[in-house]
């Protein structure tokens, strides 16, 4: 516990990542199996128990100082297990060694409330001020020491020289106190298998393109193929089933029942959920109805079906194709496709189309009805690697549209922003009975620099008319030109509008409200 | 505004607050006085118990030093030394000075007149401290104390284990410059005596508003061994000497662009107030020391069991917890709410 104490001490006051990590990796290198574990998993939140809750803290305190001068203290430290560790009496320790991670866990896990108020009890009286705030937090959870799960892959990564991806691989099939990943890590035992299940493998991503790196592409060695404006996941098919992966590896079989498929070939996949059928693709609106629900009725599975476009394949049974090259892995795939009879998958066509002049208007003529948002252009001869690989994948988004709209509404921001008025609701003209009329037509918060944000600011704060809460409404005069993907029609607006992903592109100081754009100009750029 | 305190048993109405500070009525002067006054008797030599413009300062030959090394030699009309243990009278005022353990020279001020003894123990502190004599336990009739760490989350490790956080820290990160923020007066010295005796025998380095108290330190025989001047040299020049080593300097300093031409500085802040960790992470303290020149909340409590008073009164500080604990103890406490005097130096 003396150990884990400090190490969460360091974690707190270091303001550095590679600080934090330096600590952590020592740590994780000093510390035996399978305390190092538990702690990892404290560390990360993956640690609870249900006996020990703020409550049965409070009600320890209350038995052993007095309840005056913890008032007093409380209220000075404002951390109710911190106040506690700080006023425990000291008294005599029994000399019992030191307490050990894993006597914690281990206990704390099958131990009823009382119990556990016992034990607890009887640590604190244990052991020095710091253990016992380490002690106290790792019990009631909630460490907050900014450690997050893919800060502790890193730490591991760093601490046994080993690439953070063939960690992130097998994580999901490791389990607390992580005993079989740290032999593998020691060199003591095989890597854990991960073949054969359904597990998430990182994904390969792709960079921006810019015009420099454009000059210096040989268009012959890239496959090119649409940027489809769907949900980027992974489709996995094993022993145990099918389990569909977000592009973060989040499981999202519940919100997708209707792609958990009943094949039997077995292999892993990388394509684009997009809404609607092969035959008929729906809009990105419509897969965003889809999205949101963390378990669809039957009938939206039916009025708002979805499907898999595949581009990739990372392993066929237990073979791993990752280190094929994507020239091979597309015949691969295209040798499979057979085994997936389903109308619920099929396969993103490679474009034809080798200069430069082609390619820009293909990807300007990507408007069919929101569904590309672009080109990916990929290099033939590269292998499946994990992460953003300068020089591979690229993404060549179609430019985006934009339009002159007027400042209605402003709100705080949140965190760093949260003194500035920092999201703003935008709207458009509208004109009924010669009546010319602002009505809202988006929300953007992002594309200014800090300089502007500072001049934003001061305008809605000398410009309130009202305030509604946290809102502010301010007078119809600052114009801004928007950015954004693109747009369609939404029953949800007033205006008939949605915008996807508005930003600031300028802020139109010198243009007066009127000439701002009306929402039929905006109508027109819906794509069709 | 004047506050005449009524007496009882005891006399104790002989001693007044004014705004300059404690007025001892009967010997015509004022404890620590914020203002300047005629005749000033002063507890220790940290800048807000001992200003400059009296006329006339009784003090300990330490903290006499120390002033003159602030204020310039001249920095009153008369000085008269009151060495540990010696004494004299102001008209009807016998007056002593005992250690209090707070920095080099500190000293409890001693008062006794009718028959009641009354110790204005300025800042005090229990803990062992190589640069200063120990406080000394003398009974009395009324015990003026401070509470500056008055609330019993205060409970300050030992000091060694502190200064091991230092060592630990240098050893895991060999190409930092470990900046420590420590008042000059005690503070600073201390954190050297006690990296000195865990065996850290390199120079340590030295901000140039440390190095005149240092100075003042050695001569009156505390040994600080190698010490060395942190000259931060031009712009952009990396200081790669300073790498792996201690440098102390004022807390003013750490925010300073001083701090940031050090080699990659880890910033330690050495206080009392470390131990509220939220707090050390609001100053932005990446290695928070437990390190205090006063009287944690359990030394204030032995104290007041020892010297077993009659009456405490309790000068600044947090004075609600340590008068309601002075309560459940049997002895009446009551606070006297003086101003001027800065949280911790
Ligand atoms: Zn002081």
């Amino acid at each position: 516990m003396q150990a884990f104490a400090e190490l969460l001490e360091h974690l707190i006051f270091s303001p550095r990542r590679q600080v934090k990590l330096t600590y952590l990796s020592d740590w994780l290198k000093q510390t035996p199996d399978p305390d190092r574990g538990y702690g990892l998993a404290a560390l990360t939140g993956e640690l609870s128990f249900k006996s020990v809750k703020a409550g049965l803290v409070r009600e320890l305190a209350s038995q052993v100082v007095d309840p005056d001068l913890f008032a007093l203290s409380y209220d000075f430290v404002g951390d109710l297990a911190e106040t506690t560790a700080l006023v425990w009496p000291e008294r005599d320790r029994v000399n019992i060694g030191p307490l050990l991670l894993r006597e914690v866990v281990e206990h704390l896990q099958l131990a009823s409330r009382p119990a556990a108020s016992e034990l607890v009890k009887g640590w604190l009286y244990n052991l020095p001020e710091a253990q016992r705030w380490a002690l106290l937090k790792l019990a009631t959870g909630g460490m907050r020491v900014g450690v997050s799960a893919r800060m502790a892959r890193l730490a591991l990564a760093d601490a046994y020289n080993t690439p953070v991806e063939q960690i992130e691989e097998i994580w999901p099939i490791i389990s607390v106190p992580y005993t079989e990943l740290f032999a593998w890590l020691e060199g003591k035992a095989e890597r854990p298998n991960a073949e054969g299940r359904a597990v998430f493998r990182p994904l390969m991503l792709a960079h921006p393109l810019e015009e420099p790196d454009l000059a210096k592409m040989d268009l012959v060695e890239y496959q090119i193929e649409w940027k489809w404006d769907g949900a980027r996941v992974q489709f996995v098919s094993a022993e145990e089933g099918v389990k569909l992966f977000s592009r973060s590896g989040d499981d999202i079989n519940a919100s997708f029942p209707d792609m958990i498929l009943p094949i039997k070939w077995q292999g892993v996949l990388d394509g684009e959920l997009l809404a609607g059928t092969p035959g008929e693709i729906g809009s990105f609106q419509d897969l965003q109805q889809r999205l949101n629900r963390k378990k669809p009725s039957a009938k939206l599975q039916e009025t708002h079906p979805v499907f898999l476009r595949v581009y990739d394949i990372l392993f066929d049974g237990e073979d791993d194709l990752r280190r094929l090259s994507l020239r091979k892995r597309r015949k691969h795939l295209e040798t499979i496709l057979p085994q997936l009879d389903t109308d619920k998958i099929d396969i993103s066509t490679v474009v034809a189309g080798t200069n430069l002049e082609e390619l820009n208007q293909m990807r300007d003529a990507c408007r069919m009805g929101g569904l590309i948002e672009g080109l990916m252009l990929k290099r033939q001869d590269g292998d499946y690697k994990s992460g953003r690989i300068k020089g591979e994948w690229f993404k060549w988004k179609r430019d985006p549209l934009t339009a002159d709209v007027v400042i209605m509404y402003a709100q705080r921001g949140h965190g760093k922003r949260s003194s500035f008025y920092s999201d703003f609701t935008f709207g458009a003209w509208r004109i009924t009975d010669n009546t010319p009329e602002l009505v809202p037509v988006g929300k953007a918060y992002s594309g200014f620099t800090d300089v502007e944000l500072k001049r934003l600011d001061k305008f809605v704060r000398e410009n309130t008319i009202q305030k509604f809460g946290p809102v502010r409404e301010v007078a119809k005069s600052l114009v801004i030109e928007v950015a954004f993907d693109s747009l369609s029609m939404s029953k949800r607006h007033k205006s008939g509008l949605a915008m996807r992903f508005p930003r600031f592109r300028a802020i139109r100081w010198d243009k007066a409200a009127k000439e701002a754009d009306t929402v039929e100009t905006l109508q027109r750029l819906i794509d069709s | 505004m004047v506050v005449l305190l009524k007496g009882t048993a005891m006399d104790k109405g002989w001693i007044e607050i004014h705004d300059a500070g404690m007025y001892v009525a009967p010997a015509d002067a004022f404890v620590d006085p914020v203002k300047p006054v005629q005749t000033a008797l002063i507890t220790h030599g940290h800048a807000d118990h001992a200003r400059a413009g009296h006329k006339h300062v009784i003090a300990t030959p330490e903290t006499l030093a120390i002033m003159a090394s602030r204020y310039g030699d001249n920095f009153a009309e008369k000085t008269t030394p009151l060495p540990y243990g010696h004494s004299l009278d102001l008209q009807t005022v016998k007056i002593r000075t005992a250690p209090a353990g707070h920095v080099l020279g500190s000293a409890q001020i001693i008062l006794e007149h009718n028959a009641t003894r009354i110790i204005a123990a300025g800042d005090y502190k229990r803990k062992a401290d190589p640069t200063c004599e120990p406080f000394e336990v003398v009974p009395c009739d009324i015990f003026i104390t401070e509470a500056t760490f008055g609330l019993p989350v205060f409970r300050h490790p030992d000091p060694a284990s502190e200064i091991q956080k230092l060592l630990d820290a240098q050893a895991l990160f060999p190409d930092r410059s470990i900046v420590i923020g420590a008042y000059s007066l005690g503070k600073a010295q201390r954190i050297i005596a006690l990296l000195r005796e865990a065996g850290w025998d390199a120079p340590i380095y030295l901000h140039g508003a440390i190095q005149p108290l240092c100075r003042l330190y050695e001569t009156h025989g505390v040994n600080l061994g190698d010490l060395q001047s942190a000259t931060i040299g031009e712009r952009g020049v990396p200081q790669d000497y300073l790498k792996g080593q201690f440098i102390i300097a004022p807390p003013s300093a750490l925010s300073a662009k001083w701090a940031q031409r050090l080699p990659d500085p880890m910033v330690v802040f050495a206080s009392g107030w470390m131990q509220v960790r939220q707090r050390a992470k609001q100053r932005g303290v990446e290695l928070p020391l437990i390190l205090s020149d006063h009287a944690d909340w359990a030394d204030l409590l032995m104290t007041i069991e020892q010297i077993a008073p009659k009456l405490v009164w309790v000068t600044h500080g947090r004075e609600d917890a340590l008068i309601h604990a002075c309560a459940q103890m049997g002895i009446p406490a009551e606070a006297l709410s003086l101003i001027g005097y800065d949280e911790e130096t």
